[in-house]
């Protein structure tokens, strides 16, 4: 387990020490999501009525973009070599990339996502359904990327092939998430979305690191 | 008696064979350098013994573990041509994080390490500011540290200036005397003495 620490941190301080890498789709989702009232309307409400899906929208292909790099550094250096040559499971190294990957994507969407609600007229309860939507969703943005970050690796100019392997497995993801905060703005129970993506979390959980690690294997080759 | 068995081995990419049933025995002692032209399969194999690439046909043993197993594992440090250091790290954060994917090291030890290697004084440094040999002697200062008993080392003199390529082979030596085995890569003229040569 301490392989699993050493990883969240070295990929935590190469990412403090070059913070471009990081800044980029938290800039991409504030502009995008920022850029909305001026090109819709400015009114209240018309605003609050689209603000859950303009905000999921823009932090899935956020998280999107971010995923190209999530091994891409790695396996161009020779890292991921020696971390499949490794005794320690490959999927335990996988989990604690992709962990560093949510603290450094999916947290700062979460922290950013009442401020940009706001700006879009969200009612406070509403915001504080996106944020758990949010926090529910985006470790498994981070979990089903990383399958599409480990097939393609080693191909150039993948960024296309990445959209079309990983955006199909998030359509589920953004339909119950920016359901539960519509419904939450009419008073509606959300337990049933919430429950849904709790158990997407699990399986991707479960799942995910294995695929990768399994993926990577073959991207080495 | 702890050997590398590689037993009837074949290796394809692409549509290039490489190489067809290879059979060699590597003792507990040997070096063996690795000869062939470019493209004729050195570091596939190399690849194929740390477990990287998978074989095509064919089995490889070492102390009666087979390659796929854990402990097999535990006994091998595959040094590839590629640097696997991070520009954004220290050297010393580097060798680190490197050593710590096969066994636990301490602070020391690997301070130590670097500057055996000749690197004394620039293990805070970040590796994007060394140069290629210095980079390449922030790889190698693993052997230093290595409990694995199977070096195998891709090019581990490349960029290397006539005294690094002398500290390594040193240690290759103070390994195999140890009842370590090497086998290892280079285009270039090696002093290590009682070499094996298996020509691929």
């Amino acid at each position: 387990m301490n392989i699993y620490w050493q990883t969240l941190r070295r990929d935590l301080r190469i990412a403090i020490r070059n913070p471009s890498s990081v800044l980029n789709p938290l800039l991409f989702f504030v502009i995008s999501v920022s850029l909305f009232p001026l090109a819709i309307s400015p009114e209240a409400s018309t605003l609050s009525q689209i603000a859950s899906g303009i905000i999921w929208v823009a932090s899935m292909l956020a998280v999107l973009l971010s995923l190209n790099s999530l091994f891409h550094y790695d396996f161009e250096n020779g890292v991921l070599e020696q971390m499949a040559t490794s005794h320690h499971s490959l999927a335990l190294l996988i989990l604690s990339k992709i962990t560093a990957h949510w603290i450094l994507t999916g947290i700062p969407i979460i922290l950013l996502s009442p401020l940009l609600g706001l700006f879009l007229f969200l009612d406070s309860e509403s915001i504080k359904v996106l944020m758990i939507t949010l926090l529910l969703a985006t470790p498994s943005l981070s979990l089903i990327g990383s399958i599409g970050a480990s097939l393609i690796v080693g191909v150039k100019n993948s960024g296309m092939l990445l959209s079309l392997l990983i955006l199909p497995l998030y359509i589920p993801i953004l339909i119950f998430a920016s359901s539960a905060v519509s419904q939450a703005q009419f008073g509606l129970e959300i337990s049933g979305q919430l429950y849904f993506l709790a158990t997407i979390l699990l399986l991707s959980l479960m799942s995910a690191p294995f695929v990768s690690s399994i993926a990577l294997k073959i991207s080495l080759e | 008696m702890s050997s590398l068995v590689i037993s009837n081995l074949s290796c394809q990419r692409g549509y290039n064979q490489l190489f067809i049933g290879l059979s060699y025995t590597i003792n507990a002692g040997d070096i063996v350098r690795i000869t062939g032209t470019n493209g004729s399969g050195k570091t596939s194999l190399l690849k194929i013994l740390a477990g990287i690439n998978s074989k095509e046909q064919g089995e490889i043993h070492f102390s009666n573990h087979n390659v796929k197993s854990d402990k097999y594992q535990h006994e091998v440090l595959y040094l590839g041509h590629l640097g696997a250091l991070s520009g954004e790290l220290s050297s010393l954060e580097n060798l680190q994080y490197l050593t710590a994917l096969n066994q636990t090291n301490d602070e020391q030890a690997l301070s130590k390490a670097l500057g055996d290697i000749g690197l004394k004084g620039y293990e805070n440094e970040y590796c994007a500011k060394l140069s290629a040999g210095q980079k390449r002697r922030v790889i190698l200062a693993s052997l230093f540290v290595s409990n694995a008993r199977v070096w195998l080392l891709d090019e581990p003199f490349t960029a290397l200036d006539p005294k690094g390529v002398e500290i390594v082979e040193q240690q290759i030596n103070k390994h195999c005397a140890q009842g370590g085995l090497c086998l290892f890569t280079t285009h270039q003229d090696s002093a290590l003495e009682n070499q094996r040569i298996l020509a691929l």
